[in-house]
């Protein structure tokens, strides 16, 4: 079960600095999920929502701040190190399963996570039934495919095994990196149907990024938008449940409006806003 | 008979250099020039031992183990130090050609008097089935000395499989398939990447070796020359071996690297015995590689632009 959720202070993060392909992607993100929290993350092009994911998934070492998950800081560890705590689903399908192994096998690998190097038989007759009967509650259909290879599955079937094999040994951390938006409709709503449902039963502590308003407005108990690599607005609780498109959409105009205009005028306008 | 069951046993012997590129190429997707090297070093050190006396098994595990070492160097330099790994196989190879000549004392090295697996092959036959001799197979006499040794290569190369074929359906070996099919699922699920390849290499490596020694001893001798092109014979024979039994499940994939590379031995025996010049070998095995690689993408090329075409003139 979830404990000890995820802190993130001040996080900054510069890619070739000093070159002309200079990034700024993160400017002191600070983030702090209780556990068993569900929060969104929206932002526009390049406001850092992405690389805020791999940054704490250890894809890059940051430059400057603390990562805390579950109290221990996690800033230095491989990345490899982290996945034993932290479950991440991509946004391409084909990103989180490995297309020459069979369905049973990109489960195991999953499954075994926390055992990684042992010389065991992967797939024994009792973790095959588990395997059987933890797909099955995904209600997809496939758990009469466990031989088949996963290249042989549709997009849609891979992404909802991709969430299964990320949460089927609990993460302390669940990370969904727009991870429905490379899906036709119909895929899209049947992943993310999955994917509340495995939240809420478990009760996750998940980070989501998305960039569909509809999305972020449905789930999650918490939003967060990120601007220019900071966190520029949250709605949470009673303003969360009660919060439109609209009022999205709005924020994001406000944020484009301060960004064309010089700082006194900025000011002028987030006195008027805010 | 005798050339054909000879021919076989030779084919045996390089399928266990097969399934090691087998699983530096298809498994860990990588490009791995090391296998020159470590099939002739494999094949140093196991015959250095043999004429030091050593034991005929000791030595051969000991080339295999030497084998093994030169495939983690190859996955050091390129997970530690950064070379890339076609770097890191050529210079691994390059050192080796230097490091073997000085484990061999020079060029040339002859087994004839030592006591080699082929040797104890025939003793353990003999001992097996008491005065086992000359067979005769369809009319035509196999001394014992071949039939022999065809069946000890056979038990041999149908354990390693076995083995590696097991050692895939592992955790460990589950996670080595997952770093070449999709480094970065991998590395999601916890697999530490480079430690991985660097085993994957070993082992690769080790299986290599293993070849190389085995086959110096079936030879009776070994040249400094002898793991050159190596590599490129069992791309071949993978070739093969997939066309025959397909790219479907690892199993199939490692007995397809087997018959492969006995299949090629084959065609080289029969293409020899029909008049190929010996010196062309490794051009022809070259440009089979070659025709292997483009010919089915020319063809499906091919298919698609008449699929196209039919596809606009039906309108």
């Amino acid at each position: 079960m979830a404990e000890g959720g995820l802190e993130v202070r001040g996080l900054r993060h510069t890619f070739n600095p000093g070159t002309q392909q200079e990034v700024q992607a993160l400017q002191g993100v600070d983030l702090a999920i209780a556990p068993g929290e569900f929060v969104v993350v929206l932002g526009t092009n390049g406001s850092g929502k992405s690389t805020l994911l791999s940054a704490i998934a250890g894809t890059f070492r940051v430059q400057r701040g603390d990562i805390l998950l579950g109290g221990d800081r996690i800033n230095d560890w491989p990345e490899h190190r982290r996945a034993r705590r932290i479950g991440r689903v991509f946004q391409n399908p084909f990103h989180g399963t490995a297309s020459d192994l069979t369905v049973a096998e990109n489960l195991a690998l999953a499954e075994t996570r926390e055992h990684r190097s042992s010389l065991r038989p992967a797939l024994s007759a009792a973790r095959l039934t588990e395997i059987h009967d933890q797909i099955q509650q995904f209600d997809l259909g496939l758990e009469n495919r466990l031989q088949t290879p996963m290249g042989a599955l549709s997009g849609g079937q891979r992404l909802a095994l991709t969430l299964l094999m990320a949460t089927i040994v609990r993460p302390e951390l669940l990370l969904l990196d727009e991870h429905t938006a490379a899906l036709d409709p119909r895929s899209e709503e049947q992943v993310l149907r999955v994917t509340t449902q495995v939240i809420r039963r478990h009760r996750l502590t998940t980070l989501m990024v998305t960039h569909s308003l509809p999305q972020a407005v449905r789930v999650g108990d918490r939003i967060v938008m990120l601007h220019r690599g900071r966190v520029a607005s949250e709605f949470s609780g009673v303003k969360k449940r009660l919060l439109r498109v609209q009022d999205l959409l709005d924020r994001f105009d406000q944020f484009r409006a301060t960004e064309l205009l010089d700082d006194s005028a900025a000011e002028m306008l987030r006195r008027a806003y805010v | 008979m005798n050339l054909l069951v000879g021919a076989l046993t030779v084919g045996l012997i390089l399928a266990l250099m097969t399934v090691g590129v087998f699983i530096a190429y298809r498994v860990l997707d990588s490009l791995d020039l090391t296998a020159d090297g470590a099939f002739g070093l494999g094949a140093a050190v196991a015959g250095v031992l043999l004429v030091h006396r050593v034991d005929a098994f000791l030595a051969t595990a000991a080339g295999t183990i030497a084998g093994a070492l030169a495939g983690t160097t190859t996955g050091l330099l390129h997970t530690r130090l950064r070379v890339s790994l076609l770097l890191a196989g050529i210079l691994t190879t390059t050192a080796l050609y230097s490091i073997t000549l000085y484990i061999m004392g020079g060029g040339d090295l002859s087994l004839a008097p030592t006591h080699t697996l082929v040797n104890v092959a025939e003793e353990m036959g003999q001992d097996l089935m008491a005065g086992a001799g000359t067979l005769t197979l369809f009319g035509t006499p196999i001394t014992a000395r071949n039939w022999l040794g065809f069946l000890f290569t056979f038990l041999l190369v149908a354990s390693v499989v076995e083995v590696i074929n097991a050692f895939f359906r592992t955790n460990l070996g589950l996670a080595m398939r997952a770093t070449g099919d999709n480094p970065r699922m991998a590395r999601a699920l916890g697999v530490n990447v480079p430690a991985t390849q660097v085993f994957g290499l070993t082992l690769a490596n080790g299986l290599i070796a293993l070849s190389g020694a085995v086959f110096a001893q079936y030879l009776g001798f070994v040249n400094i020359q002898l793991g050159a092109g190596i590599l490129v014979a069992g791309l071949a024979s993978l070739m093969i071996g997939e066309t025959v039994l397909g790219k479907r499940g690892v199993g199939r994939r490692i007995g397809g690297a087997v018959v492969g590379a006995v299949i090629y031995r084959l065609l080289v025996a029969g293409a020899l015995r029909a008049g190929l010049d010996p010196n062309a070998l490794k051009l022809v095995t070259a440009l089979l590689v070659l025709a292997a690689l483009v010919v089915p993408a020319l063809w499906r090329q091919r298919v698609t632009r008449q699929r196209a075409t039919e596809a606009l003139s039906r309108g």
